[in-house]
């Protein structure tokens, strides 16, 4: 499964607020109705807290929501 | 199933029962086929088609008294086909000179005496069968009775075109012969078997003194007979032929020594196959321009194209799912059978026998009550059985079901503030739908519940088995009604009040000894009001599917609909005819795309409005982008301004929903605190963040869960510029992430989105 890259510069904006580090791309795995995807996204490299970002959620992860769901 | 029983069961599938024609013609003439062919003006087809069934069809289809007309379904509507006319066009212009392919020769050497249509007839099936023929006649010419047609309605040549075809196919014929050499008596002691023919004139003082009718063997062995009781006015065509074609299957059998009557009982019965004539409009017969010379053929095919061309089908013109695949029950019974004899290879009817939506109609349609629904059940729980049924047939709904009845969203208990702990006369089970897409609706109504019933009224959240039960999971059903029976049992063998149709039904199987009652019944006989409905335009009611026998409950629905003001239109197929919406039998798991042909043929069915009291159907009848109403948005309307638009409840929310509602209930009518993360939280909400969160259908309780899990986990984003904070929490299903920062008294909410994807654990 190839990779997607599942970040935008705006993500960069946001620090871990706990570890107060900067984000950094980190490869993570999605799941839904028992499909998993491979994506990398914005990860506080201390304590692993990953972000997704509202452009992600609601634009490719819906589609791929809706096309499980429908399946 | 066993042979027998799916012998038993195609048998009651009528589609390939004949056209009363051809149950009414003696000699069993496909005369729809031939009306098509004709109307299709197909006429080569056509004249196979009398050559396939008619000895001699050169004569016989020019003057056929056609017992079929009499019979023709057409005379219900109309005139019926004249069907002996249409035969005569077809040998008028049809290329006759096709060749019957004699069997190959077998021994037995056999005489017919006379040489009328009949004799002709026994002579021309023998031949067929490859016996060697010789036909014997007192007469001078051949033919007997034939010769009394007019030349413009049986020409001589046509007569003797066939008569030459029987002389080809190596028929002996020897004419003019004097009494002695027509005994039947001395001719038995050189052939293996004699036909004596009653309607040759020439032969007609020979009948024997004694026959049967049924095989046409007279008393002395080897001796048949046909044309008899042809005399005078009742001469008829189509029944000497039949006579002859009796005698000569008799005497294939004579020759074979087999018995002459087994298998030969029932020949001629009257036909079981239905056709719906509802809404044919009547056609007259079509005038011939010249009635001496008969249809031309232009007049011929339009004559046929009046043919109904009679046929069942009743089920499958009503059902997506028997249309879908092309056949019907009969055929169906057959694969499903089939399917299961397989040990290895591809099981094909897998699909097929998963999605029927076991609704039922097609055996309420059906003249013979085909029971298709408890056939695919049958064959659902014998996939599963032998351990056969895909795995992903129906594992999302059997996951949907278990998270329904998990401990999120199971709640049981008895009616609250009442003397006996946990007990209760009344129990309302909601079901896990009306819960999953109008949760709000359920608390309505369990307060309307406790109105009529004070202090009665217990509550059971939870899912009844359905999805198992369709899925063939029986050891999963039987739990989910163990469970329900351990706290109906324990709370006091109570009354089960249920809002879903589907449950009532479930409940009834699985928990004999329960009175079992619909919501709506209870609301019907109740004296609560309700609000008026505002809107004057019509409502078409869509019943469930599984109200099909409950006819209280429609009219209850109907009851309460009338008082709330509601003036509503009945669909074609309503009440023990209404269709299913797509969800029943879970035709939604097994074929998305024919549930989604099933929900908009549904919905394409009237204009108006639906109205539907099955969260099921409304959901499925709202994702084909109809406009739905749920009873419960007119008897306890919510904030929605015009809530038959909103669009269907997605998975996780559907989950969201029921867990919520069991945190509801326990909190706002059992006084219990239910661990609700962030309870007591001060959100401040600009209309603009309010009006996305409507929208995205996030609630404030899903916000304060978030926040008050980043602020005791410490798990948050900064952002550098503005200082809000971004934290994410999913309890159930979704994952809602809220952008917030801290405000005097509580947090001001600047954004809030959520997914159903969830970020994999582990993995870092």
């Amino acid at each position: 499964m190839s990779e997607i890259i599942a970040y935008g510069a705006p993500d960069a904006d946001w620090v871990c607020a706990a570890c107060d580090r900067p984000l950094a791309p980190a490869p993570a795995t999605l799941t839904y109705l028992g499909s998993d995807f491979a994506v990398t996204l914005m990860r506080c490299p201390d304590c692993g807290l990953t972000l997704i970002s509202e452009e992600l959620a609601l634009g490719k992860m819906l589609r791929v929501e809706k096309l499980l769901e429908d399946k | 199933m066993d042979q027998q029983e799916l012998r038993d069961l195609e048998a009651r599938c009528i589609q390939e029962e004949p056209p009363r024609c051809q149950a009414a013609c003696p000699i069993g003439l496909d005369a729809r086929t031939l009306c098509a062919a004709v109307a299709a003006g197909d006429t080569s087809r056509a004249w196979a088609v009398l050559l396939r069934h008619m000895p001699l069809p050169g004569v016989l289809a020019r003057i056929c008294d056609h017992p079929c007309e009499s019979q023709c379904l057409r005379n219900q509507a109309g005139d019926p086909i004249r069907i002996g006319a249409l035969e005569r066009a077809v040998a008028g212009v049809a290329a006759t000179r096709a060749r019957v392919l004699p069997m190959p020769k077998r021994a037995g050497k056999t005489a017919v005496l006379g040489s009328g249509l009949a004799c002709l007839a026994v002579a021309w099936d023998l031949c067929a069968k490859g016996f060697a023929v010789t036909l014997l006649t007192g007469a001078k010419t051949l033919g007997g009775r034939l010769g009394e047609y007019p030349e413009s309605l049986l020409p001589r040549a046509a007569v003797t075109a066939e008569i030459e075809r029987l002389a080809s196919l190596g028929v002996t014929f020897e004419t003019g012969l004097d009494r002695g050499r027509l005994d039947p008596k001395r001719l038995l002691a050189s052939f293996d078997a004699v036909c004596l023919g009653g309607d040759d004139p020439a032969s007609s003082h020979l009948p024997p003194e004694a026959f049967d009718p049924e095989t046409m063997a007279a008393s002395e062995p080897g001796l048949f007979c046909c044309g008899i009781g042809m005399g005078g006015g009742a001469y008829s065509p189509i029944g000497a032929v039949a006579q002859g074609r009796k005698a000569a299957l008799s005497i294939d059998r004579f020759l074979q020594k087999v018995s002459l009557t087994a298998g030969r009982a029932g020949q001629g019965r009257a036909t079981r196959l239905y056709t719906n004539i509802e809404g044919v409009a009547a056609l007259p017969a079509l005038a011939m321009a010249d009635p001496e010379a008969g249809y031309s053929s232009a007049e011929a095919a339009a004559e046929a194209a009046r043919c109904l061309q009679c046929q069942c089908l009743e089920c499958v013109k009503a059902c997506p799912f028997l249309e879908h695949y092309k056949a019907y029950p009969k055929i169906y019974a057959r694969q499903i059978y089939n399917n299961a004899a397989i040990v290895k290879g591809q099981h094909t009817a897998n699909v097929l026998i998963n999605s029927c939506m076991l609704c039922g109609l097609c055996t309420e349609l059906c003249p013979e009550d085909f029971p298709m629904a408890a056939t695919c059940l049958d064959a659902r729980r014998d996939l599963v059985a032998k351990g056969k049924m895909p795995p992903s047939a129906h594992e999302f709904a059997l996951m949907d079901m278990e998270f329904a009845q998990s401990e999120a969203c199971f709640l049981a208990r008895g009616a609250p503030l009442s003397p006996g702990e946990g007990k209760c006369r009344r129990l309302f089970f909601p079901g896990c739908q009306l819960s999953a897409t109008k949760p709000e609706a359920v608390t309505a109504a369990y307060a309307a519940l406790r109105e009529i019933f004070p202090g009665e009224a217990g509550i059971m959240l939870s899912c009844c088995g359905a999805p198992a039960r369709w899925a063939g999971r029986e050891d999963l059903f039987d739990a989910s009604m163990a469970r329900l029976r351990s706290f109906w049992e324990d709370s006091g063998r109570p009354e089960i009040i249920a809002a879903c149709p589907a449950c009532l039904n479930m409940v009834e199987a699985g928990l004999p000894g329960a009175k079992a009652t619909s919501l709506w019944e209870v609301l019907d006989h109740s004296d609560l009001s309700f609000p008026k409905r505002s809107s004057e335009a019509a409502l078409a009611v869509h019943d469930p599917c599984t109200v099909r026998e409950r006819t209280q409950v429609r009219e209850s629905a109907r009851r309460l609909l009338s008082r709330l003001g509601a003036s509503c239109e009945e669909l074609r197929f309503s009440g023990k005819r209404t269709k299913c919406c797509g969800f029943g039998g879970l035709l939604s798991e097994a074929d998305p795309d024919l549930a989604a042909t099933v929900g908009s043929r549904r919905a394409a069915e009237s204009r108006a409005d639906f109205v539907t009291y099955c969260a099921m159907c409304r959901d499925r009848l709202a994702k084909s982008g109809k406009r739905v109403l749920h009873l419960a948005d007119l008897l306890f309307p919510g904030p929605d301004l015009d809530p038959a638009a909103l669009p269907p409840v997605g998975v996780s929310r559907r989950r969201e929903n029921r867990a919520r509602l069991k945190r509801t209930v326990l909190r706002e009518i059992f006084g219990q605190s239910p661990p609700e993360p962030g309870a007591g939280l001060i959100l401040h909400l600009a209309p603009e963040v309010a009006a996305v969160l409507e929208k995205r259908r996030i609630l404030e309780d899903d916000v304060r869960a978030v926040i008050a899990h980043a602020e005791s986990s410490g798990k948050k984003f900064r952002h550098r510029q503005t200082g809000r904070f971004l934290a994410c929490h999913g309890p159930a299903n979704a994952t809602f992430w809220v952008e917030y920062s801290p405000a005097d008294d509580g947090f001001a909410v600047h954004n809030a989105y959520a997914h159903r994807m969830a970020l994999k654990e582990g993995r870092s």
